[in-house]
């Protein structure tokens, strides 16, 4: 049997990266079908891309700058509109540092 | 009936005053009602709104002073499109209730032409599937067969205009997005070169391959879309500085000399024997028309898949980073600190392909993998473009198949691999940011569609779009439509 491409620990450790909780279920079919996909994705390796430039973007173009000019936002109350949890002019979170 | 109209038929009613646009809202909005639970392509209907618009548009016919080409013309928008005040689901549970506080710019230059937006059409998830069965909410049924799917990522879009649901829609395309669909639903699906419409409030799954295009009833309606959408745009520092010409005005010019690229690599062991015989009989009428034909090679085509599964869910892991419980959208309640908040959220609201993309993604980007995977990818990406490039030097456009097969049964390719494979043709087209359109080639013996696809040199949408409009001044295909009873 070939090596599996993706370990459950690496499922595991992306997870976390990614920020996603998942399920033992999930994580158990995400690791077979990451395991299917990465397998596919490996013919790449067969190419020889040597000297070869990466394309990050398709068509060239360089950094794009505006006049450093104030122009309107939009307003606070809009942006605050869709908050799940408002105190104010904030949006309220959870505690982020740990007891 | 004014929904079987395309958009210059019912322009010219409206301008002769024989029809308003009112009553094309009106039975627009009918029909919608008497079929969309059965097709389900909308996610939200904007019937007050949308009539309360065709009543001013109303009056500048009235007045004989229309905005636009486009003013009083129903349309969809595919719900990936910001529109200010109108709930915009991207196809997530994750932004079930989002509402944006802007209008995407193409919406924006959409009202400003005098459209009248019908509603929010369906999709994949974040625009990330083939079928449209990845919605959070339900999967829209393809109108000529309503078993099957009318393709993804976007479903709605394509199906709306199939069933006159819309008299033209906007969808999107970052690997086959528009123009898969098209080919499915039998309409005409345009992908216009990367950078020529602005993204602006397009919901960004994969920043360097997304693009804004129009589904529309016949070529000629496609290029008034894209000249309404079209053009550089501040906002969207990717948006290009390249002047807009006027894409309908040389649609009638025919193919006579045109070079036309027949890429081997497009006709493989896999494709549909119905979908290459509609296809080559395509390349035969455009022959017959005047044009040159050439073999042409792209050796890289089998690996864009494989690159595009790389570089697509790395941007997106980074996209879909944002959808996190604090500004806006799905907020899991109880959690017991903010980056469990973070996990329980994104773990409730993301179906299993975006979860399965944002993983990929992740993954593809770490450290020790990026260069591997990632890195490769956008090697790959060059390598792809080269073909192109290539090819172009002894052709001006290339046709080929959009899909391998047609519009399959809902719930038939469960596997995500088998899924991805139906994006195999339109993949390329994206990697190299070229212009590609599908249009209608005619239909399979048990009557489903299938779609031949033109793709061009960046911003040449012109040439592709005469390419097309010959091909479909030649054919009938237009003329038939889905049989759909209320």
């Amino acid at each position: 049997m070939p090596e599996p491409k993706i370990t459950m620990q690496e499922v595991e450790q992306v997870a976390r990266l990614a920020r996603l909780a998942l399920s033992d279920a999930e994580k158990e079919s995400m690791r077979r079908e990451l395991d299917g996909i990465l397998s596919y994705i490996d013919k790449l390796r067969a190419l020889d891309t040597e000297g070869v430039p990466p394309t990050s973007h398709a068509v060239p173009m360089t950094n794009v700058m505006r006049e450093d000019e104030p122009v309107p936002s939009l307003p606070q109350a809009d942006m605050l509109a869709n908050a799940p949890d408002r105190s104010g002019e904030f949006f309220r979170v959870p505690k982020i540092i740990e007891e | 009936m004014l929904t079987d109209l395309t958009i210059h038929e019912l322009a010219g009613l409206f301008r002769r005053k024989a029809a308003t646009p009112t009553q094309a809202a009106r039975e627009y909005l009918d029909r919608i009602a008497a079929l969309d639970p059965k097709v389900k392509a909308y996610l939200t209907v904007t019937g007050e709104a949308a009539l309360a618009r065709a009543a001013e548009a109303d009056a500048r016919f009235q007045a004989g002073a229309p905005l636009s080409p486009l003013d009083g013309v129903p349309l969809g928008l595919k719900d990936v499109l910001c529109t200010r005040g109108v709930r915009t689901t991207c196809g997530s549970k994750i932004l079930e209730s989002f509402v944006p506080p802007y209008d995407a710019t193409v919406v924006a230059r959409l009202q400003r032409a005098g459209a009248v937006v019908l509603g929010k059409l369906n999709m994949d998830e974040f625009a990330m599937g083939s079928s449209t069965e990845n919605s959070g909410f339900f999967t829209t049924r393809n109108p000529w067969d309503l078993s099957r799917v009318p393709g993804g990522s976007s479903g709605g879009s394509a199906a709306a205009v199939a069933a006159d649901l819309a008299a033209a829609t906007l969808g999107t395309d970052t690997g086959g997005s528009i123009r898969q669909p098209a080919a499915f639903c039998g309409n005409v699906g345009l992908k216009p070169t990367y950078g020529r419409v602005s993204r602006y409030g397009l919901v960004a799954f994969a920043s360097s391959l997304d693009q804004i295009g129009p589904f529309t009833k016949d070529v000629e309606d496609a290029a008034l879309m894209l000249q309404a959408i079209a053009g550089h745009d501040p906002k969207d520092s990717t948006s290009a500085t390249v002047p807009v010409p006027d894409y309908a005005a040389g649609l009638g010019r025919g193919v006579e000399g045109l070079r036309v690229g027949i890429p081997a690599e497009y006709f493989i062991d896999g494709l549909d024997p119905e979908v290459e015989s509609a296809v080559r009989a395509a390349i035969e009428i455009l022959r017959g028309l005047g044009a040159k034909t050439e073999s042409v090679s792209l050796p890289h085509t089998e690996y864009g898949l494989a690159a595009y599964y790389l570089i697509g869910p790395a941007e997106a892991s980074s996209n879909l980073a944002r959808y996190d419980g604090v500004k806006y959208g799905l907020r899991v309640p109880g959690s017991r600190d903010l980056i469990d908040m973070y996990s329980r959220t994104r773990g409730a609201g993301f179906g299993a392909e975006v979860k399965r993309r944002v993983m990929l993604g992740t993954y593809a980007l770490s450290a020790g993998y990026h260069d591997a995977y990632y890195g490769k990818a956008q090697r790959v990406r060059t390598l792809v473009q080269r073909d192109f490039q290539h090819a172009f030097e002894r052709v001006d456009v290339i046709v080929a198949p959009t899909t391998p097969s047609v519009a399959f049964k809902v719930g038939e390719k469960a596997d995500p691999l088998s899924m991805y494979l139906n994006d195999v043709f339109t993949i390329p087209v994206n990697l190299a940011g070229l212009p590609g359109v599908s249009v209608p080639a005619g239909f399979t013996r048990a009557g489903l569609p299938i779609g031949v696809q033109v793709i061009g040199k960046a911003f040449e949408e012109e040439t592709v779009l005469r390419t097309a409009k010959a091909y479909e001044t030649a054919t009938e295909w237009r003329k038939r439509k889905p049989e759909l009873a209320a």
